[in-house]
């Protein structure tokens, strides 16, 4: 019998919910939300295009800004966060302390805050375009919850794995790359989606310092128009098709991995 | 080939192991037994340093592993190590588990490393799983890939600590099977067992422990047909 890390339930905090496995059938919770946003969406713009056709042809640069922060932050916060997960694990004092003390500040300091933070912080010293400081402070936010799930991952791996690996002469390097991270793959890739949708709506904290974003794009038409019910229907919309879609995606891949064993 | 002297492992104010001395010879087969919890295992396990004694020397194959400048990798080369849980790498294959440390280690050439495999499979009659991942194997195919897996370090010493308890019966036959080759063929091995029957046809010396110590030490014949010690008596009449 071999102990594998099977099933294992990491808690990340608040992120959207992957479709289970059980919620097949016609008329899935996924299903009526997904379609259901779709569907209205071209009920609105087909009935009144005026204001939700002008609005649907405001708004896709903003879509795309979002993507941009939200996968540049994402990438950036895997790396983080591996830096951090090995580091809260490591029996070297500086390198863990560093990491906890990381973690530890990160987490008690609302994203908000950390976003203006480093606006205006960096903006002091060095002038960097606000879409860069809104990517840093998102991945830095995120490497901090990243890490933890890298953490957990690792540490999910039976013991008798890196023991068999030192019985066989490997380093503790050799024994975390070649033996423990490809097994914590596995076990950290579904809460790393999580934590990308999380991210993805979060982003829309950017707007507040002039990231042209989905939302502020919303916003800046609304302000022109006078138009606020209809535009923030469409953009809660669109949010809404975008992170549907995403959580699909992770679950059909998270399937994948776990078949592929 | 292993010099132990009056080593102590202790767990708060428990002592795991109590000032216990012993010596493997090179070519020797010596089999430790004990009621659970006796120390055993942890013996074993100082030798290549996956338990950290507290007190005391251990010397194997000339280096001693309280030295600090001794590389406990460079021991660990020397040392191959069989577990109950097998410990197999399940993201490999069953080829790719018995190269990895070759490789990484040994720094073989993926052909080299390949062809002692191969070798090896051949030899714990498991060539044509090669290609398997550990998952697909039994039990005891997964503990016969483990023995050759430590072989392809080409060790000097084997440590097996209770490789066949996590078996189910039938298939603990193949495993001592492939144990009594490698006996034979000279290799010198440690083995925690509660196979009395592997005792008595392989081991040369026999090591009964209890609470920490080495009650009684001797021939398997001696051990068996006449121990001295009371606690032995006791265990042997429990476990026969």
């Amino acid at each position: 019998m071999t102990i594998e890390a099977k099933n294992q339930i990491i808690d990340v905090g608040d992120g959207a919910a992957i479709p289970r496995k059980s919620d097949r059938g016609l008329f899935t919770a996924w299903r009526i939300a997904f379609f259901g946003a779709i569907g209205t969406l071209i009920y609105l713009v087909q009935t009144q295009p005026d204001p939700y056709l002008n609005i649907l042809k405001f708004v896709p640069d903003g879509i795309l800004v979002t993507f941009q922060v939200t996968l540049g932050a994402i990438l950036l916060a895997i790396v983080i966060g591996l830096i951090t997960g090995l580091g809260r694990i490591s029996k070297n004092r500086f390198f863990n302390g560093a990491a906890s003390l990381y973690v530890e500040i990160i987490r008690g300091i609302p994203l908000l805050v950390q976003i203006f933070y480093i606006y205006y912080a960096l903006g002091r010293f060095v002038q960097v375009p606000a879409i860069l400081s809104a990517i840093i402070a998102m991945a830095v936010c995120y490497g901090a919850y990243m890490g933890e799930v890298v953490r957990a991952g690792i540490q999910s791996i039976a013991k008798g794995q890196t023991e068999a690996a030192l019985s066989l002469g490997m380093n503790s390097r050799q024994t975390m790359f070649h033996v423990i991270l490809p097994q914590s793959v596995k076990v950290i890739l579904p809460p790393v989606g999580n934590e990308f949708i999380a991210l993805l709506k979060d982003s829309s904290l950017v707007s507040i310092i002039a990231v042209a974003d989905l939302l502020r794009r919303g916003r800046e038409f609304a302000s022109e128009s006078f138009t606020y019910f209809e535009t923030y229907t469409v953009i809660a919309l669109i949010y809404l098709i975008i992170t549907l879609f995403f959580s699909k995606i992770i679950g059909v891949m998270e399937e994948r991995v776990s078949v592929n064993k | 080939m292993v010099e132990a002297t009056e080593i102590v492992k202790a767990y708060g104010s428990f002592r795991a192991l109590d000032r216990v001395s012993f010596d493997i010879y090179d070519g020797e087969k010596v089999v430790i037994i004990g009621p659970s919890g006796s120390g055993k295992s942890t013996m074993l396990r100082s030798i290549n340093r996956l338990e950290e004694i507290d007190r005391g020397r251990i010397i194997v194959d000339g280096m001693d592993l309280n030295d600090p400048k001794t590389d406990i990798i460079k021991v660990r080369e020397e040392v191959g190590m069989v577990f109950q849980s097998f410990n197999l790498f399940p993201h490999k294959t069953v080829l790719e588990n018995l190269t990895l440390a070759q490789i990484v280690v040994r720094k073989r050439s993926r052909q080299e490393a390949e062809e002692r495999a191969m070798e090896l499979l051949e030899k714990v009659g498991l060539v044509g799983k090669a290609k398997a991942y550990p998952g697909k194997l039994s039990g005891g195919q997964q503990q016969r890939v483990a023995i050759a897996r430590s072989l392809a370090m080409d060790p000097k010493l084997m440590l097996f600590d209770e490789p066949t308890s996590a078996l189910d019966p039938e298939m603990i036959g193949e495993v001592l099977d492939v144990m009594k080759d490698l006996a034979r063929d000279g290799m010198t091995m440690a083995v925690v067992t509660h196979e009395m029957g592997f005792a008595r046809e392989v081991a040369d010396r026999v090591i009964f422990m209890d609470a920490g110590r080495i009650v009684e030490e001797g021939t398997p014949e001696h051990f068996f047909t006449a121990p001295s010690h009371e606690r032995a008596k006791l265990f042997l009449s429990q476990i026969l």
